[in-house]
């Protein structure tokens, strides 16, 4: 059963993410999409003294190429939720102070509101959208459930990628390693007691203990 | 849809009392739940709100940089029928007409394709503004037009002849400060015009037919032509109780003048800055004990700063003053409240609706009553402490769900609160200057009236309605929020328990005006104990009709028959009333149908040279009546006590000017898991009032406790008083250089 005001089927108008979708930008500026290009390569300094336009970029998200247009201020948070359609990242503070936007780049947490979309190129980029298989919920999420580290769900997203990092390093993760490697992540529900409960029993399923 | 089978009759298999997976778990896990800035919409435009930089001023708007522009503009001039969001007062203005009454105001409202082109829209518009005198805080407003927003008095006995018999008299003045909510969703709201001038608004709430009743207030139209639903909400805490009106009476004009859907919204600088706020308070006790340490007389004056304009400053004030005298019996009490207007944001709903503010005073009191007399904090709370069958300073008599011994008991046993109490006091007084952290330990007991105040859930009537669906399904109809707290889950538990079927077999609707009746706003605490109470009889109310008509079928197969042989079949309960009065001009009566109680023990550690104090750990005992889940009951026992313990000591709202100072997370400090105390919570049950099972509500008495506790526990660490809150480093150095301490 859901409660999702959206997912009425008399309500065509609100389908999530219909409008969005192949709302590109501009064209592209291939001089700077060159320059830019160009930063990437070892030892060139770039200096264009405004940056105008919008580049073509790749990114690799969840597994999948996405290639896009943006601008080079665009934030990876930005290009997440405006462009790629991908909206469990949450948009809150936009200065790295709650968590909200957290998202895996190689396998590392980073806050994808200061992350900007073209420093992500050429790495692997992992949403909550990309943690379970094939529509299931990954280890993680389904101790989120079960010990209701839920709430209200906006920092939620969050706090999986973070909690998902910690394990991943740290199979044996105590109490106090996650309580750290959550540390980032602001939740005013207050479900820590709960987040910390999940991610002691995913830890223990993930080391196969169940 | 597959038939469900009955579940078998026995206690273990229970709905109320299990802890099933909330249905909106796993979208919410998984980042599938559409919250309001996650939805797209075809032709949407994006709205931003010109704002206010003067507490007080005359001003002017010029618009014409944008003429030919193709963006919308509202100022005031705009706004149809009185310019009024309807509330308690008439005195809220959509857009501010000319007189902006506090920073962060909005001035007027644009609309444009894109969130940038709406913020550059902004940018062209040019105020000019002529200050006025300002009255930004409590003093200022006292110093000058003292201007009420509501007022409020209880009286009880004879005080004076009280305080004149009392052995000691203990006078002191006790502060809390702004808080904002942190809500981790920003407000928001999308307007979408429909056919014939109708309009539907999704958006970011707790409280459907506050929203629809504004807007058709404003719009001057027929009730159905106005439709409000909630998106998946990210935390309300009050915070988007009353706010949400006027979000969606700018979206609405925004989005009728440019003939699309719009949306709205708040950055967080921006909702830090415009949206309401906790009350800040000031409340003075004057407190007559005998030689023993029983209550005597109290004399209480209860001051709340109210902000710019009155929302619902009314009834916050009613609760803070039927609270203020904690949980004690007395025999002599006189309160009196006032809220003052003052030249800043609005302060309005928030978790606890002025109940904290006022027993934080209490708490603290007691214990300065207690060391007056050489007793610890536990002997004076069990001395004075409400049993059933004491009468309330409104006259109300205590039935027998008043378990505030019990839960002091509880926390005794669980802590051993007054032995570690006494030997950290005696640890203080010997303390060597080693720059070591200082343990400390405190102790508070804190009841809350469940429901609406005095008459409000008689007038409410709040109809609630329970469907009988195909295959001996259930659709559950009520206006109640999931905001977080998990409303949708524990609903549809009590239905199911009362009509016997499993958990699963229950939907319980989208909270949509054009689906849900009016079963009232989700606040007060009164969802499960209200709402649910009412469920409880519908649902119970339709099982039994539907196993009358096929007696010995299974449910599913009598609801079918019922169905093929009756057509639908929708049952309809409301608020019963059950016969109590409360006389709002004297305040006499019963003010709330039940209470819940609670008492906390926290431990804190407090650095003596750099005064940082530190939550360690927290014993959380609240009586919630009946646990319908106990996961997601402790939940609201922990959260609420987490914010508690933020506003005591992290929360840091410092207004200048009339502006807030901190206008994010890095500033405004939330507390971490690094800040999160260990918690045990411990839940009892004690009967009462007409919730299912007799549950009591839970979702405001955890923000009751938590500070009091803490600020004791600082007191007992480093024998500063802490009357102020938040008790910051710099607050409690400024009361130890002002020599109230007692170390």
């Amino acid at each position: 059963m859901t409660r999702d005001p959206h997912s009425d089927p008399k309500r065509p108008t609100l389908s999530r993410r219909t409008f969005l979708a192949g709302a590109g930008g501009v064209a592209a500026s291939g001089a700077l999409g060159a320059h830019l290009e160009a930063a990437g390569a070892e030892g060139a300094q770039p200096e264009p003294a405004i940056l105008r336009g919008t580049v073509e970029i790749t990114l690799t998200v969840n597994g999948r190429a996405r290639t896009l247009q943006v601008e080079p201020r665009t934030t990876l948070l930005s290009a997440l939720r405006d462009r790629l359609e991908l909206c469990g990242t949450k948009s809150v503070c936009e200065r790295g102070n709650c968590g909200a936007c957290t998202v895996l780049l190689d396998g590392e947490p980073a806050n994808a509101c200061l992350t900007l979309a073209v420093s992500a190129v050429g790495r692997a980029v992992t949403t909550v959208e990309g943690l379970g298989d094939e529509g299931g919920l990954s280890v993680v999420q389904e101790e989120l459930c079960t010990h209701d580290g839920l709430m209200c769900g906006f920092c939620t997203p969050g706090f999986a990628m973070s909690l998902t990092a910690v394990l991943a390093r740290d199979p044996e993760a105590s109490l106090d390693r996650i309580r750290e490697g959550c540390a980032g992540n602001l939740c005013r529900c207050g479900t820590y007691p709960h987040v910390f409960q999940a991610g002691l029993e995913a830890a223990r399923r993930l080391r196969g203990g169940r | 849809m597959a038939d469900l089978p009955d579940p078998p009759q026995s206690a273990a298999t229970r709905v109320v009392g299990a802890r099933p997976v909330r249905p909106d778990g796993a979208a919410k896990a998984d980042g599938s739940a559409a919250y309001v800035d996650d939805l797209a919409i075809e032709g949407l435009w994006h709205g931003a709100t010109l704002r206010s930089e003067r507490p007080r001023a005359r001003f002017a708007v010029d618009t014409s940089a944008l003429a030919g522009s193709g963006v919308v503009c509202l100022t005031a001039a705009d706004v149809p029928g009185r310019n009024r969001i309807a509330l308690i007062a008439d005195d809220w203005p959509v857009l501010a007409d000319g007189e902006t009454n506090h920073v962060g105001e909005a001035l007027a409202l644009v609309a444009a394709p894109s969130r940038a082109a709406a913020f550059a829209a902004l940018g062209e518009l040019r105020v000019t503004y002529e200050d006025l005198p300002a009255e930004v805080d409590l003093d200022a407003a006292l110093a000058g037009s003292a201007r009420e927003l509501a007022a409020c008095a209880v009286d009880h006995g004879d005080v004076e002849a009280g305080l004149s018999a009392a052995a000691h008299v203990v006078e002191a003045t006790y502060e809390t400060a702004h808080q904002e909510h942190a809500y981790i969703e920003p407000q928001g709201m999308i307007a979408l015009p429909g056919p014939d001038s109708a309009v539907e608004v999704v958006g970011s709430l707790q409280c459907p037919y506050y929203v629809h009743h504004a807007l058709v207030s404003l719009l001057g139209c027929e009730p159905d032509a106005v439709r409000v639903r909630q998106a998946v909400t990210g935390g309300g805490f009050g915070g988007k109780e009353d706010y949400p009106d006027l979000i969606a009476a700018h979206a609405v004009l925004l989005a009728a003048r440019a003939g699309r859907p719009v949306k709205l919204v708040y950055d967080r600088r921006e909702d830090m800055l415009a949206t309401t706020r906790r009350h800040p308070s000031r409340v003075r006790h004057r407190t007559g004990v005998d030689a023993e340490g029983k209550l005597v007389a109290v004399d209480i004056d209860v001051l709340l700063d109210g902000g710019a304009y009155t929302t619902l400053s009314p009834v916050v004030l009613s609760r803070a003053v039927l609270h203020a005298a904690g949980p004690y019996a007395c025999p002599n009490v006189r309160i009196r409240g006032r809220v003052l207007a003052t030249h800043t944001a609005t302060n309005g709903a928030f978790r606890g609706f002025g109940a904290p503010q006022t027993q934080f005073a209490a708490e603290r009191q007691m214990d300065r009553v207690a060391r007056v007399l050489g007793l610890d904090p536990l002997a004076i709370r069990e001395r004075n402490a409400y049993r059933p069958g004491d009468v309330t300073p409104t006259g109300q008599v205590l039935d027998e769900s008043a378990s505030a011994l019990q839960c002091l008991a509880e926390a005794e046993r669980r802590t051993g609160f007054r032995a570690r109490w006494q030997a950290l006091e005696a640890e203080r007084s010997r303390a060597l200057d080693d720059g070591r952290p200082r343990a400390g330990i405190g102790l508070s007991l804190c009841w809350h009236g469940v429901g609406f105040t005095g008459n409000g859930e008689r007038r409410m009537e709040s109809p609630v309605a329970v469907r009988l669906e195909r295959g001996g399904r259930l659709a559950v109809l009520a206006a109640s929020t999931d905001i977080g707290q998990g409303t949708e889950t524990v609903l549809a538990q009590i239905a199911a328990e009362a009509a016997g079927v499993p958990f699963e077999a229950v939907e319980v609707a989208p909270p949509d005006t054009a689906l849900v009746p009016d079963s009232g706003p989700t606040v007060a605490s009164r969802t499960v104990m209200v709402v649910g109470g009412i469920l409880e009889r519908a649902a119970g109310e339709l099982a039994r009709r539907v196993r009358e008509g096929a007696p010995g079928l299974p449910f599913a197969a009598a609801g079918d028959a019922w169905l093929a042989e009756h057509g639908p079949l929708e049952v309809v309960e409301r608020y019963a009333d059950d016969g109590t009065e409360f006389d709002e001009e004297t305040y006499r009566g019963v003010a709330y149908a039940v209470h819940g109680w609670g008492a906390d023990v926290v431990e804190a550690s407090v650095d003596p040279d750099t005064l940082i104090a530190r939550t360690e750990r927290a014993t959380l005992v609240c009586d919630v009546g009946k646990v319908i889940h106990p996961l997601l009951c402790a939940g609201q026992v922990e959260g609420g006590s987490l914010q508690a313990f933020g506003w005591g000591h992290l929360e840091a709202a410092r207004v200048t000017g009339g502006r807030l100072e901190q206008g994010s997370f890095s500033t405004y400090t939330i507390p971490t898991t690094l800040d999160a105390p260990a918690m045990e919570t411990v839940l009892l049950e004690h009967p009462g009032g007409s919730g299912p099972r007799g549950a009591k509500g839970v979702g405001e008495i955890p923000m009751d406790g938590g500070a009091p506790a803490l600020a004791a526990a600082i007191e007992n660490a480093v024998g500063i008083a802490a009357t102020r809150i938040p008790a910051t480093p710099e607050v409690l150095f400024e009361a130890r250089e002002a020599g109230d301490d007692d170390g």
